[in-house]
C-alpha cells in the first residue's frame, strides 16, 4: 500500500514542476469522480459491515470444515461471492482451514469468488458497467470459479 | 431530489442513527456493525485518496492516442498483456479497478481489453498472489492463474464483442 502513495506522490510533483495547471486540473478530475462515486462507496460499506456481521469467519470456517467436498464447494462459493473479506485475513483463515483438512478444491472456489465475485461490491460496479453488464460478469465469474475448483481438485487428486 | 435519491439518503440516514444509537445503549451487535463499517472505510481511505489521484494524473497527461494504440481496437494481443500487467500491480479490492476501467474506456481502450483487466485485477495482483502462495503453496496458485487467466481473457473477448454491437458504453454514476 505504502508503494501506492510513494508512486503517487511522486507523480504529482513531477507533475507539477513540468505543468502547473495541468496538475490543478488532474487534482479537481480526481476530487469529482471520487465524489460522484462516493454515494455508491457508502453503500457498498454500508452492506459489508452488516453482512459481515451476519456471516463471520467462525461460521464460514464451520460450515466448510463440517461438509464433503461437492457440498463443501457450493457453500464455499455462495460464501465466497456474499461476503467480502480482505486478502491478508481471508488466506491465513484458508490456510487453518486446509489444515483441519477442508480439500484444496474447497479452498479454491471459496478464494476464487471472494476475489472475482462481488455481490457487495455492486453497487460501485453498476455504477460503472449498468446493472446488465455487471450481473453478466458476476455470472461469468462465478463460473469461471468452478472451473478453477474443478482444476484445482483434478491436479490435487481430490476428484479422481 | 429523485425518488432512488430520496431513498437513498433515508437509507443511510437509519443506519447512522442505528449506528449512534447502538453506541449509546451499548447494543453488542450494532456496536459490531459499527466497528466493522469503521475498519473498512480505513480500508479504503487508505487506498481510494491515492488511486484517484493517479486517475486524475492518468486523465491529463496521458494521450488518448497512445491508449488507443496499445489497449484499443489495434492493439490485438498486446493489449491483453498490457491489461493483465496493469492488473497485476493494481491496489486495493476490485472496487479500485472499476474507476481505473473507466478512464482507460474513456481513452479509447476496447472492451475485451477492459473486462480482462477488471478480471485480472480481481485474480491476479502480485502483493495478493504471492501472500496466497504463502499460505496455500505455489503449486495452489499456479493453477489457479493457469485455469483463470485464460477463461477470463476468452470470456473478456465474447463478452466484448457481443456489448461492441450492441453500442455499449460505461457510465459514470447516472
Amino acid at each position: 500500500m505504502y508503494y501506492l502513495y510513494i508512486i503517487a506522490g511522486l507523480a504529482i510533483v513531477v507533475s507539477f514542476i513540468v505543468n502547473r495547471k495541468k496538475t490543478l486540473q488532474a487534482i479537481t478530475i480526481a476530487a469529482k469522480r471520487f465524489l460522484n462515486i462516493l454515494p455508491a462507496f457508502l453503500t457498498m460499506i454500508l452492506l459489508v459491515s452488516v453482512i459481515l456481521f451476519l456471516i463471520p469467519d467462525e461460521v464460514i470456517s464451520n460450515y466448510l470444515g463440517g461438509s464433503n467436498k461437492f457440498t463443501g464447494v457450493m457453500l464455499a462459493s455462495f460464501f465466497g461471492s456474499v461476503t467480502l473479506i480482505p486478502g491478508f485475513i481471508a488466506f491465513p483463515l484458508c490456510g487453518i482451514l486446509l489444515k483441519k483438512g477442508v480439500a484444496y478444491m474447497v479452498i479454491a472456489a471459496f478464494t476464487t469468488t471472494l476475489m472475482m465475485v462481488g455481490v457487495l461490491t455492486s453497487p460501485v460496479e453498476k455504477e460503472y458497467l449498468g446493472i446488465k453488464v455487471t450481473i453478466i460478469r458476476n455470472v461469468i465469474s462465478f463460473f469461471i470459479a468452478l472451473v478453477v475448483a474443478v482444476m484445482i481438485g483434478i491436479f490435487f487428486g481430490e476428484l479422481f | 431530489m429523485t425518488r432512488n435519491r430520496i431513498i437513498y439518503t433515508a437509507v443511510i440516514l437509519v443506519y447512522l442513527v442505528f449506528l449512534i444509537v447502538s453506541f449509546l445503549l451499548n447494543f453488542n451487535p450494532g456496536k459490531e456493525i459499527g466497528y466493522n463499517s469503521a475498519s473498512f472505510s480505513m480500508d479504503m481511505l487508505k487506498i481510494l485518496p491515492g488511486a484517484f489521484i493517479l486517475i486524475g494524473l492518468f486523465e491529463v497527461w496521458v494521450k488518448r492516442e497512445t491508449v488507443e494504440r496499445h489497449l484499443g481496437e489495434e492493439s490485438g494481443i498486446r493489449g491483453y498483456i498490457w491489461a493483465i500487467l496493469l492488473a497485476g500491480t493494481t491496489v486495493g479490492g476490485i472496487y479500485i479497478a472499476f474507476p481505473i476501467a473507466y478512464s482507460l474506456f474513456n481513452k479509447g481502450a476496447r472492451l475485451s481489453v477492459i473486462f480482462t483487466y477488471l478480471g485480472a485485477a480481481a485474480i491476479c495482483r502480485v502483493p495478493m498472489s504471492i501472500f496466497e502462495a504463502s499460505f496455500l503453496g505455489i503449486k495452489f496458485t499456479a493453477i489457479r492463474l493457469l485455469v483463470s487467466l485464460p477463461l477470463i481473457i476468452v470470456t473478456s473477448m465474447l463478452l466484448g464483442k457481443y456489448l461492441t454491437r450492441r453500442n455499449y458504453r460505461m457510465t459514470e454514476g447516472k
